[in-house]
């Protein structure tokens, strides 16, 4: 080639000089795993449905959210939310309303009505669930979706469980309940109520099952000694909230006093002040940060006006009256009498202390191992009979409509592997993305939607439900909230921030992918990514 | 309707993107308002394989600058570069990382050659094509002054941009007229009584460029690319004399780790150091108010050229304070908090 005068090289380009041989780090994406996620007792992706749903795509956020949790506009109600609690979320401004987004999301799946998809196959092995609660419906459904074929066995004339028995109207319209437990059932579910299994064995044996998975709940009020008149009404929490379900609601009368303070004393306490009670006092024995209901509960419960006496317990009951003595806490932070008394004027005593489990249908059966009146089950919740699994509140377990969820999904992914001959292996978790993962520059500051709730006059007064849910516009500003901690959110920082153009952008929904051949390891991409996605590896030296 | 749903209309009208406002690209907003480094299309005015060190915030800011501009002209562009780190990084001979008409001459007169190339493109009848000089902060305040504001006071139709990494970082670290006090560098050691460069000298030629009451005059950073490319886009659609002063943090001169330059860059703002306003015919029209204050020690504990002020146990609290009291005069004089109004 002739050159001009006084030059001797061709033009070329840079792209010839491959800067990537500079580099001693590497920056390769990763998926970290969201605090939230970590935390989900039903193991739901959070972080997955809220990008579905920030973008406006409801029906794939709901699809994502019920790959692991088919009860979503339940548990949009009644879920602890142990999510929001760990939410990265919280160190900005404050944690992203996570649970009311997912009552959106399930009650416009209820009004759409979305179907879960069929199974595309079947297997032909039969599974035996005996309890339709969460834990046995959340089984069932996991289980039908894997293509077995299911039979519930319920022994209450409804389904639901504690759903419908235990947990008050207020906080979970029947509506609900019926519309989310029909769609499991659509799915080829058979459910068979007012059908105590009395024997598990024999169960199996008479329907010809492959596999049982127990889900029979904590029914049983516990009881507790207290000396007690002749004409004095003592009831229990347990029976009290499965009457509201009849037609004959419970006569508690105008002073009620609740014994206990967890979560069902307030449901009862919060109940009778709805059915009419002028008073609604819980007695409990030990201080108020030490009571085992949650502290939205207690507040909520407080606004109704329901009265707290701490530190007491009730010594004994008479007609129109109990005797209250007065606790102090010792040293330890235990409870000790006082030898104080005092009277207080009631019409009936409700005692909420807790719930033991029917084991009836297992009794004789070789290997089953009862400690603390509950059923003890391996690592893949198998009891210590073969093929019999179990979960929900009759092992050990905190007793939570999630975490019963979470025990149904969990049992069916290991009765399915054990039907196959193997076990279940849980992929391997990812890396938390905890708040020192994110670059927190690149969010704008949002403070959190909250639910409406209900006017404390209607509420006490009604059944109607005290949170109301958000309608479409506070749901998706809600969901933008999501920082996507940990997962990739397509922002294009990585894309732009890299001064070596190294960063290639594979287009909407594809990502990013960086070109080694010319990233020269400064780490910017890293450091700017808004959700900590990106991590620097040192590159291996060669000798 | 009562009062908490109203708060609630209030919180909603908002509108805003609770993520994404602030980033590159955002897969929620329409196309035609994400930024122009987040399309798959951008030029890539400045491609892969320059030889500019990690962490370069120069070939962060020109890339930024020039994509914005060849967007807006749709490709007819003819940029000339002063001599410095952005000329040589770009082209040893024979290569070119460019991917635009580019022109070097010398190290003092790219605003002078620039203003050649437009008057020939007008002489030329090519009225589309548009003329960028740029250079970095030697090549402007100090070397190519003279022609910058001989193109400034005939108001040339050039959009001139400066690039300011405060020093001469290509030939060794050298001050500048650019370089911040107490700063130090080849020629401004951290040694004897007044380690560092001396306070009281030095120049801010974007006041000057205010000064000369051309069309437009803007500061910008390379951590907030939105400000940046706004800029460019308003500068070139302006014609005239106009001035782009981009603050480009320098791994190599500033001693600072390569995936600090945004960050560096984002604390300059923060701290009001470096203030991004506006200006247009010699008036201040608008600022970049600051989000989060941070105290000037956040900044200058980042980079090496200030670590004489924080040396072992004695911290050089007399500087720092001078240092922090030029922020402070720079946040009052441009009105750098949103509690302090309009500027």
């Amino acid at each position: 080639m002739q050159h001009p005068f006084a030059i001797t090289l061709d033009v070329g380009t840079s792209l010839a000089n491959h800067t990537g041989s500079w580099r001693n780090e590497r920056p390769v994406y990763v998926d970290r795993l969201p605090p939230c996620n970590a935390a989900c007792p039903a193991g739901e992706n959070i972080q997955d449905w809220l990008f579905h749903a920030e973008a406006g795509n409801y029906e794939a956020a709901w699809r994502s959210l019920v790959e692991h949790n088919p009860l979503p506009a339940i548990m949009g109600r009644v879920c602890y939310h142990l999510c929001e609690g760990v939410c990265n979320r919280a160190q900005i401004d404050a944690a992203v309303g996570i649970n009311a987004v997912e009552n959106f999301l399930g009650d416009l799946a209820l009004k759409k009505g979305w179907a879960f998809d069929t199974p595309t196959r079947e297997t032909a092995k039969r599974i035996l669930v005996v309890g339709a609660g969460p834990s046995g419906l959340s089984a069932a459904y996991h289980l039908r979706r894997m293509g077995h074929t299911v039979e519930i066995h319920e022994a209450g004339p409804m389904a639901g469980g504690m759903m419908r028995f235990g947990i008050p109207k207020y906080r979970l319209p029947r509506d609900v309940l019926d519309g989310e437990v029909k769609r499991i059932l659509d799915m080829g579910v058979t459910l068979e109520l007012n059908q105590k299994v009395t024997d598990i064995l024999w169960a199996m044996h008479e329907g010809s099952f492959d596999a049982a998975f127990l889900a029979v709940g904590a029914h049983i009020a516990k009881r507790a000694y207290i000396p007690a008149g002749e004409a004095s009404k003592i009831l229990d929490a347990v029976s009290v909230l499965r009457s509201m379900e009849g037609r004959e609601k419970p006569l508690l009368g105008r002073r009620v006093v609740v014994y206990g303070g967890g979560n069902t004393a307030l449901d009862v306490a919060r109940t009778a002040k709805r059915l009419g009670a002028e008073e609604a006092i819980i007695v409990y024995r030990r201080t108020r940060e030490k009571m085992p209901a949650h502290d939205f509960e207690v507040e909520e419960a407080l606004e109704e006006g329901v009265l707290m006496k701490w530190l007491s317990t009730i010594t004994q009951v008479d007609e129109g009256v109990i005797t209250v003595e007065k606790m102090a806490l010792n040293e330890k932070g235990f409870p000790q009498p006082t030898g104080e008394f005092e009277s207080l004027e009631a019409d009936s005593v409700v005692l909420a202390l807790g719930q033991d489990v029917d084991l009836s249908l297992l009794e004789g059966v070789p290997g089953i191992d009862v400690k603390n009146r509950v059923v003890q089950v391996d690592m893949n919740m198998m009891t210590g009979s073969k093929g019999v699994f179990a979960g929900g509140d009759m092992v050990p377990s905190e007793r939570t409509v999630t975490v019963a969820v979470g025990h149904g999904k969990k049992a069916a992914r290991n009765i399915d592997a054990w039907l196959r001959g193997s076990s279940y292996a849980p992929p391997p978790r990812n890396e938390l993305a905890g708040f020192d993962k994110l670059n927190t520059w690149y969010y704008g500051d949002a403070p959190k939607t909250m639910r409406p709730t209900l006017e404390i006059a209607r509420r006490v007064s009604t059944f109607e439900e005290v949170t109301g849910g958000l309608d479409e516009t506070n749901a998706l500003y809600e969901a933008r909230r999501c920082l996507s901690c940990g997962n990739c959110f397509e922002c294009d920082n990585c894309y732009g921030v890299c001064p070596d153009n190294a960063v290639i952008k594979l287009g909407s929904g594809k990502r990013f992918r960086f070109n080694y051949d010319y990233c020269k390891g400064c780490g910017l991409c890293a450091a700017e990514c808004p959700c900590g996605a990106i991590r620097m590896v040192p590159e291996a030296i060669h000798s | 309707m009562n009062d908490m749903s109203k708060t609630l209309d209030a919180v909603q009208k908002l509108k805003f993107y609770q993520k994404g406002t602030l980033t590159v690209g955002n897969r929620l907003v329409v196309e035609d308002e994400r930024s122009v480094q987040a399309s798959l299309d951008r030029s890539n005015a400045l491609t892969c394989g320059h030889r500019a060190c990690q962490g370069c915030g120069e070939a962060l800011g020109a890339r930024y600058a020039m994509d914005a501009a060849m967007r807006v002209t749709g490709g007819n562009l003819i940029a000339v570069n002063a001599t410095g780190c952005l000329e040589v990084f770009t082209t040893p001979y024979p290569e070119t990382s460019w991917q635009i008409a580019w022109f070097h001459s010398l190290f003092g007169n790219a605003a002078a050659v620039a203003a050649g190339v437009a008057a020939a493109m007008r002489v030329k009848g090519r009225t589309e094509v548009r003329t960028i000089a740029q250079g970095g902060d030697g090549g402007t305040t100090d070397i190519g002054f003279q022609c910058l504001s001989g193109m400034f006071e005939r108001n040339d139709d050039v959009l001139y941009i400066c690039y300011d990494n405060e020093g001469y970082m290509n030939t060794g670290v050298q001050r500048s007229s650019a370089t911040p006090a107490a700063a130090r560098t080849a020629t401004t050691p951290a040694v004897g009584d007044a380690p560092g460069n001396v306070f009281g000298q030095g120049k801010s030629v974007p006041r000057i460029a205010v000064a000369h009451g051309i069309p437009y005059v803007a500061t910008a950073t390379v951590a907030d690319l939105h400000d940046l490319e706004h800029k460019v886009l308003k500068a070139m659609s302006i014609h005239g004399a106009r001035y782009i002063h981009i603050h480009v943090p320098c791994p190599l001169g500033w001693g600072s780790a390569g995936h600090d330059t945004i960050r560096l860059a984002r604390l300059a703002v923060e701290s009001g150091l470096f203030p991004v306003f506006e200006a247009e015919y010699g008036h201040v029209t608008g600022t970049r108010k600051i989000r989060h204050k941070v105290p000037v020690t956040e900044y200058l504990k980042l980079q090496r050229r200030f670590t004489h002020l924080f040396k072992g146990s004695v911290v050089d609290e007399a500087r720092i304070s001078r240092l922090q009291a030029i922020c402070d005069r720079n946040i009052d004089e441009y009105k750098l908090l949103a509690s302090q109004g309009d500027a």
